[in-house]
């Protein structure tokens, strides 16, 4: 069938605006999205500038915004677009972040975003390091299984509306990243990580919008972590009669 | 063009590189430099599970995984080596769990582990269970936690830099030319040490499992630098990537308990390895699902190298398959809508891995045998110790990344301590310099999507599973011509900053480079070993050919010369399952 990439175009050398330039594309309706891209780069137009690469949705270089909504290219059909020959599918880069060309955007600030919560394991210092593994049930291993998940793709960071509103916030993958570690009974860096998160613009500015969530390429629960980690901020500041830095949202 | 001066140069950013770097990095300044964000690296698409002896489940030992490693390799591999590889992985896994690795958990709270191809209890007696796993996430959860590593250790990264041309001082390494996406300035690394870890080249193939930036940048351009490559005509191909899509259903389906059927519902793998069945290693089941094709009890029956044959693991329930391999459930969801507790998946195999590449001490320092390159270092996929040989058994790719990584690392630290920091050759930068601008000269060339459909098509084709003189002398002729037109191509971007397009282009290029010597290398030998199984030569040939193939890209021409196979612990006999 024939669909209509309408693809959203910038070059900062040459444009002073982002303009939309359709392209023709011959497709089977079980094609990936991305495979229409990569069609159009190698045999049409060399120009056209997206990030991809692992093609099955586990590197998370190709979160873009097809017909209005987040989504992974190599992890969108054609068919869950459109059935209809003829249609068109408007591609455009993710947002909050500034685009660099064409579907690339700058995420360095996403990056750094995510490195500021100590995304690692931080283990308590004062037990003794296991001889080989340290102990953990199955039970207190699936407590965190979601937000293993994450491939940093910055679907969500595009899709919250917080972020339109205060830039500052965090976003959800940085917080996601951090409560893999906030859950995992191994670690003990939640005090360690509270300086970013137990912030106004850290978990506190989150406002359920659940847009997160609902993009999710990964299915993960992002919300849901978020409000887990609300949560267990709010426990480790009562336990110690301390009040969570939350900017007066909360109150 | 812009300076830089460091210690040590890391080239790739997926488990080995990131692992060599935390290790060069307690005391070399070591800069690492990836054409992808690191947490964009192909080992994140790794899927069943890490090898290693711990025995959490059933009684096993490091010498049995060296043991199956070897016999898996078909004899190719390097005996101490492997040793090394088995003995070293029980430390590596404790040390990736000690770091934070999320593995999944037994009854007992210790490292799951499940059953895998080739892995097997007392030399050979039946499976074991030896795959370390994160569900069917682990080399997710391996560059992961490798990543955070580098981060709260603060290793210095260059992200979406594509290295060029790596820079010789005769046998000295001085550092590399490298392109940086964003700008599209040419930036010179000099550096008493350089390791490459840029992992495969899957993308030469049509079907595959690899990922689009899998294109072998590191060995390509070694290989113009005038080093061999090794035994690149050992390519394997796994028997389970989804039908069409080339993309991988891991092994660990099968592991735990996933059957293989024709379209009779045969279990056929009872005919090809009546003690292993489905387990049995991936060259030897990818040869019997072709086999089972060509007889014409492939799904469609109509004999074409494109037909399929199904995974069924609907039997397994769907508290397993959830669990166990949820990441599979996925992509059958997404791929195929369909749910595999429910219904069986259609597979065919996938070009998945190379065995061959930079030819490597065990402290991954490139040498041919006879001639050594200080400084030059390779890992992971892209090099060749060898410990995989003819064949590579499931797991032991991520058991090599964090072994080797390590190993590299560590050798780099101490190497930098007494070396002094090279100097560059005069015009270091020019070919690069001239590259690029040639593919900016104004002029017009064809676009690159017909070269790649040639190219994959015909290694899928000719240089496949199975293997004859003339189809392969075909593929051969074809690459060369295809290096030929390749000169006319040019930038249809003429953008120097986030010009992808040269990007792809560059790539390309190594793609058609080491598809030649892949080729050239699988004409040359002559006999079936692992993954090399030629029609016309259907026998392994140990007084012949027990030996490794040392390829090096002359022009249009790949000379081949031999290094000695390390065989001083197990006798090579014949390899049934």
């Amino acid at each position: 069938m024939k669909v209509n990439l309408e693809i959203q175009r910038f070059n900062p050398e040459t444009d002073t605006a982002p303009h939309f330039k359709t392209y023709e594309v011959v497709v089977d309706p079980t094609d990936r999205v991305l495979d229409a891209l990569m069609d159009i780069k190698r045999n049409t137009d060399g120009s056209l500038a997206f990030r991809r690469s692992c093609a099955h949705g586990v590197c998370g270089s190709d979160a873009m915004v097809i017909n209005g909504t987040e989504a992974l290219a190599c992890k969108t059909l054609i068919q869950d677009v459109t059935t209809e020959e003829g249609a068109t599918i408007r591609i455009e880069p993710a947002r909050h972040m500034k685009v660099q060309r064409d579907l690339m955007v700058e995420q360095e600030g996403f990056f750094q975003n995510f490195r500021s919560v100590k995304p690692f394991f931080i283990p308590d210092d004062s037990k003794q390091k296991p001889e080989k593994e340290y102990a953990q049930s199955i039970e207190e291993r699936a407590q965190f299984d979601d937000p293993t998940k994450c491939i940093l793709c910055g679907a969500c960071y595009s899709a919250c509306p917080v972020l339109d509103k205060n830039p500052n916030f965090i976003g959800p993958a940085a917080i996601v990243q951090a409560s893999r570690f906030v859950f995992d009974s191994r670690d003990s860096g939640l005090g360690a990580r509270l300086e970013i998160l137990d912030q106004p613009d850290g978990v506190w500015a989150c406002e359920n919008h659940f847009e997160c969530t609902r993009v999710c390429p990964r299915e993960i629960k992002v919300t849901k972590m978020i409000n887990f980690t609300k949560r267990a901020i709010k426990q480790y500041r009562d336990e110690r009669g301390e009040q969570v830095n939350d900017g007066g949202a909360q109150a | 063009m812009i300076k830089h001066e460091y210690d040590a140069v890391i080239v790739g950013a997926g488990g080995s590189g990131l692992y060599a770097a935390l290790e060069a990095s307690k005391t070399a300044r070591t800069a690492v430099v990836s054409k992808l964000f690191p947490s964009r690296s192909h080992t994140g698409a790794a899927q069943g599970g890490i090898g290693a002896a711990l025995g959490n489940v059933e009684e096993d030992k490091p010498e049995w995984h060296a043991f199956d490693t070897v016999k898996g390799g078909d004899y190719l591999v390097d005996q101490q080596a492997a040793k090394i590889l088995a003995e070293d992985a029980v430390r590596a896994v404790y040390d990736l769990e000690n770091r934070g690795l999320p593995f999944s958990r037994t009854d007992e709270g210790k490292i799951a582990q499940r059953r895998f191809g080739g892995h097997t209890h007392h030399f050979g007696e039946g499976p074991v269970h030896r795959s370390c796993y994160a569900a069917d996430r682990t080399g997710h959860m391996i560059l992961q936690t490798l990543y955070q590593q580098c981060i709260k250790n603060d290793v210095s990264f260059f992200d979406e830099f594509q290295a060029m041309d790596v820079i010789m001082d005769g046998n000295r390494v001085a550092g590399i030319v490298a392109l940086e996406l964003a700008t599209g300035e040419i930036h010179l690394f000099r550096s008493k040490a350089v390791l490459f870890a840029t992992g495969g080249f899957g993308r030469m193939f049509k079907i595959t499992s690899n990922a689009y930036a899998n294109t072998g940048d590191g060995p390509a351009l070694l290989a113009r630098a005038g080093i061999p490559l090794m035994d690149m005509e050992f390519y394997q191909f796994h028997p389970t990537g989804i039908k069409g899509m080339g993309i991988l259903i891991t092994e660990g389906v099968r592991g735990e308990g996933g059957i293989l059927r024709n379209r009779s519902g045969e279990r056929f793998m009872e005919t090809y390895a009546p003690t292993l069945l489905d387990l049995a290693p991936r060259d030897m089941v990818s040869r019997a699902i072709m086999t089972e094709i060509a007889a014409g009890r492939g799904v469609r029956g109509d004999r074409k190298i494109d037909d399929y044959v199904m995974l069924d693991a609907t039997h397994l329930g769907k508290e397993t398959v959830y669990s166990k391999i949820p990441d599979i459930a996925d992509f059958c969801k997404t791929y195929l809508a369909i749910d595999p507790a429910e219904k069986p998946m259609p597979v065919q195999p996938t070009a998945h891995y190379a065995m061959g590449g930079i030819p490597t001490t065990i402290d991954g320092v490139v040498t041919t045998g006879t001639v050594t390159y200080d400084g030059l270092y390779a890992v992971g996929e892209c090099a060749c110790v060898s410990v995989h040989g003819a064949n590579r058994l499931g797991t032991n790719s991520l058991v090599d990344l964090v072994v080797f990584g390590r190993r590299a690392g560590m050798h780099i630290a101490d190497y930098v301590k007494g070396a002094s920091m090279p100097s560059l050759p005069e015009g270091a930068e020019e070919a690069a310099v001239k590259k690029i601008e040639r593919l900016h000269d104004g002029s017009k060339g064809p676009h690159v999507g017909p070269f790649y459909t040639r190219m994959q098509e015909a290694m899928m084709a000719k240089v496949g599973v199975y293997r004859n003189e003339r189809p392969m002398t075909e593929a051969v002729d074809l690459i060369r011509t295809l290096r030929d037109e390749f000169r006319a191509v040019r930038s249809e971007d003429t953008n120097k900053a986030f010009n992808s397009d040269v990007l792809g282009i560059l790539e390309l290029e190594n793609l058609l480079d080491l598809s030649l010597v892949t080729a050239a290398s699988a004409l040359n030998r002559k006999e079936s070993r692992g993954a090399h199984s030629r029609e016309d030569y259907p026998e392994r040939d140990d007084a012949g050919w027990l030996k490794h193939t040392l390829a090096s890209l002359d022009g249009q021409d790949v000379k081949i010369d031999y290094k000695d196979v390390d065989t001083s612990i197990w006798e090579p006999k014949p390899r049934t399952y």
